[in-house]
């Protein structure tokens, strides 16, 4: 039977991560609290919007309403690493030997490891940002659909055009697919090697919340009342193929997906803060946590496999033993 | 999460550069009437205010998928309320300002058909500030101007100080010309009372019509007076049906077509102002209405932005009260005999 750890904390989640194996919860107003020997909080942004777990270098990078990007790690350490002025920073990511993506407006910044940073403009607003897997290449989700650059390099960015708002982006652990959250209600997708579409619709409300299974075979999503999760092993991706729908449930909706690092399973958080998890091969759930305060907005596993941190929309935190 | 005691009000605040939008904008975040605002703006500009919830956001207009090309909603927009609204408890409602170009429209579609921006918030009204020495040269170089009129719940005609009265009168003819429905308020450096631009309820459904007991008299002239004193010529303004007549300024195109009818079938009248809203929607700005359906003993209220509509039943009939049906339509290029043809046809026998 899983146990709950609860934490209640004031505030809207935007990350719940494991930091050093330590619990760490960032929330909307910049403290980041962490479960490490008892409750300890540090802070980041005033005012954190967007947060990404940076899993090679083990920290968060978080960016907010001060228009600054900061890096979190474990046993409260925090340092800005960038300041882009009086807009907000809305979107974060981290890329490889170090790399730092975040937007502001209509310009995307690469800061290095170095602590230089590399400017693209673009004709409208980044909505999203994400590193390939492979290589020095980021992603942008933006109106009218994704352009990838490669701040190594000088040249020009690759423009994948799909008529329609993007607002979020990940590339699958492969490198081989892109796929986009859109504002009307699908997910959109480029197979990069040779620019195929994919499309993914009927989704009762929007895409918030995407998780690649290990070896990125499929692509869990919320935005339904089951998590939708698409299979991706075929070289075309999902196309023709209808998507699992796990954990169904007819009053209320998945806010949040997290795939298990090595199984076929997904934690699925709802909107009425319930979490469960359930296996691809035959659907089988388990309860890990009953309904709370309000809908799950973050969830992590750790490296043991054990242990899932999760943060909800009301504050009402914890961590999920599921050994216990 | 939804209900309605915790949607945040919005206002959106129109009207071209100098028209005196940061000047109210101003009062909004210095006057003392205890609630706090957080303000959008597109241009930081001006605003003389130290406030931490003044937040700067690029103007992106996004066409949704849809195949409907008026059914646009502000992308930023979204973004920033669902921020603002991750942290609720540090204001009580939001003013968005928009730059002197913007067209209203998206931005009010914003928080009818975004479903995380609707759970969260309301629109409020729309206030459009108008400059009355330059709007008839404002109205012949642009569209927008006569699109920030035709689009408000609140005209704020401001500067009246800058013109003469004859001018000041065939303004506000124009005004009404553009739009019926509004409520003009004269100002000098936009001192309108704040309570006439904010809280007003103007998408309401159960307030909305109630708050305009004039709405759709042809005879409707209810600037007030008692929040600015200066010399106003004693005009008179009952009495004038100059609205009703096309604008002698020939660069509107916007009209209203105002349309009265008895009880109404709801088997003949729902499925018109489907079709019409569907039909027509690229052609309507805004249209308000309050209908009497035949065997119901409510008043159903109507409202719509585009092909957006929303209805709802508001209150009971009084004793007494004359069951009448009035909507108006405000658009460019409407048909008004086909609308009013048809309107009447749903009647009920």
């Amino acid at each position: 039977m899983p146990t709950v750890a609860p934490l209640d904390l004031e505030g809207h989640c935007v990350a719940a991560v494991f930091l050093a194996d330590v619990p760490h919860f960032a929330l909307a107003d910049g403290t980041v609290h962490r479960l490490d020997n008892g409750q300890k909080t540090a802070q980041a942004n005033d005012g954190l919007l967007a947060a990404f777990h940076d899993a090679a270098n083990d920290r968060l990078i978080t960016g907010g309403e001060d228009g600054k990007v900061f890096a979190v790690k474990a046993a409260g350490e925090v340092s800005e690493l960038a300041s882009a002025g009086r807009k907000w920073i809305t979107s974060v990511a981290a890329g490889p030997q170090g790399a730092v993506a975040y937007a502001s407006g209509k310009t995307a910044f690469v800061r290095f490891a170095d602590g230089k940073t590399k400017e693209f403009a673009h004709p409208r607003s980044v909505e999203g940002l994400a590193f390939s897997p492979k290589g020095m290449r980021f992603g942008v989700a933006r109106y009218n659909g994704a352009t990838l650059h490669f701040p190594a390099a000088e040249g020009k960015p690759v423009e994948l055009e799909w008529a329609g708002a993007h607002t979020g982006i990940t590339f699958s652990p492969d490198g081989a697919f892109l796929i986009t959250t859109m504002q009307e209600n699908a997910l959109h997708g480029w197979k990069l090697a040779d620019g195929k579409h994919m499309r993914m619709s009927g989704y009762p409300s929007k895409v918030k919340s995407l998780s690649w299974s290990m070896k990125g075979k499929w692509l869990a999503s919320s935005g339904a009342p089951a998590a939708i999760v698409w299979p991706f092993s075929a070289k075309d991706g999902p196309m023709g193929k209808a998507p699992l729908e796990l954990g169904t449930r007819g009053n209320t909706m998945v806010t949040c997906v997290a795939c298990h690092p090595s199984q076929e399973v997904t934690a699925i958080g709802y909107e009425d803060g319930m979490v469960i998890a359930a296996r691809f091969a035959d659907a089988k759930e388990v309860l890990l946590r009953r309904p709370g305060k309000g809908a799950i907005t973050a969830m992590m596993w750790d490296k043991e496999e054990r242990r899932i941190v999760f943060g909800s929309a009301a504050g009402d935190c914890g961590v999920i033993d599921i050994t216990a | 999460m939804s209900d309605a005691q915790t949607q945040i009000p919005v206002t959106v605040l129109t009207g071209y550069l100098g028209a005196g939008k940061t000047t109210l904008l101003n009062r909004i975040l210095s006057e003392n009437h205890g609630k706090r605002y957080a303000v959008i703006v597109n241009e930081f500009g001006e605003i003389g205010i130290d406030n931490d919830l003044i937040v700067e956001s690029d103007e992106e207009i996004y066409e949704m998928n849809n195949g409907c090309v008026c059914c646009t909603v502000r992308g930023d927009l979204i973004r920033v309320v669902e921020g603002l609204m991750r942290r609720p408890g540090r204001f009580d409602a939001i003013v968005v300002e928009t730059t002197g170009l913007a067209d209203p429209v998206p931005v009010a579609q914003t928080f009818f058909m975004d479903d995380d921006v609707r759970s969260k918030t309301k629109l409020d009204a729309v206030v459009a500030l108008v400059d009355a020495k330059h709007l008839p040269l404002r109205l012949k170089d642009s569209k927008e101007a006569e699109d920030q009129i035709a689009f408000a719940d609140v005209v704020v005609l401001n500067k009246t100080d800058l013109v003469t009265p004859e001018e000041l009168e065939k303004v506000e003819a124009t005004i009404r010309a553009i739009n019926p429905a509004a409520r003009i308020h004269r100002t000098e450096r936009a001192g309108v009372a704040l309570g006439e631009v904010l809280d007003r309820g103007a998408f309401d459904l159960s307030r909305a019509l109630e708050n305009d007991p004039h709405f759709l008299e042809a005879h409707d002239h209810d600037h007030d007076h008692h929040d600015h004193d200066h010399d106003h010529h004693h005009h008179d303004h009952d009495g004038h049906h100059h609205h009703d007549h096309p604008s002698d300024i020939h660069d509107v195109s916007v009209k209203s077509v105002s349309l009265r009818g008895g009880e109404m079938d709801p088997k003949k009248f729902f499925p018109w102002i489907e079709k019409v809203t569907q039909m027509e929607g690229p052609n309507i700005l805004r249209l308000k209405g309050i209908i009497a359906l035949k065997g119901d003993d409510e008043r159903y209220v109507l409202q719509g932005v585009h092909m957006i509509l929303e209805g709802d039943h508001q209150r009971a009939w009084k004793d007494g009260e004359k069951h009448e049906s009035r909507l108006v339509f405000i658009g460019r290029d409407l048909d008004e005999e086909r609308l009013r043809k048809s309107f009447e046809a749903c009647q009920a026998a």
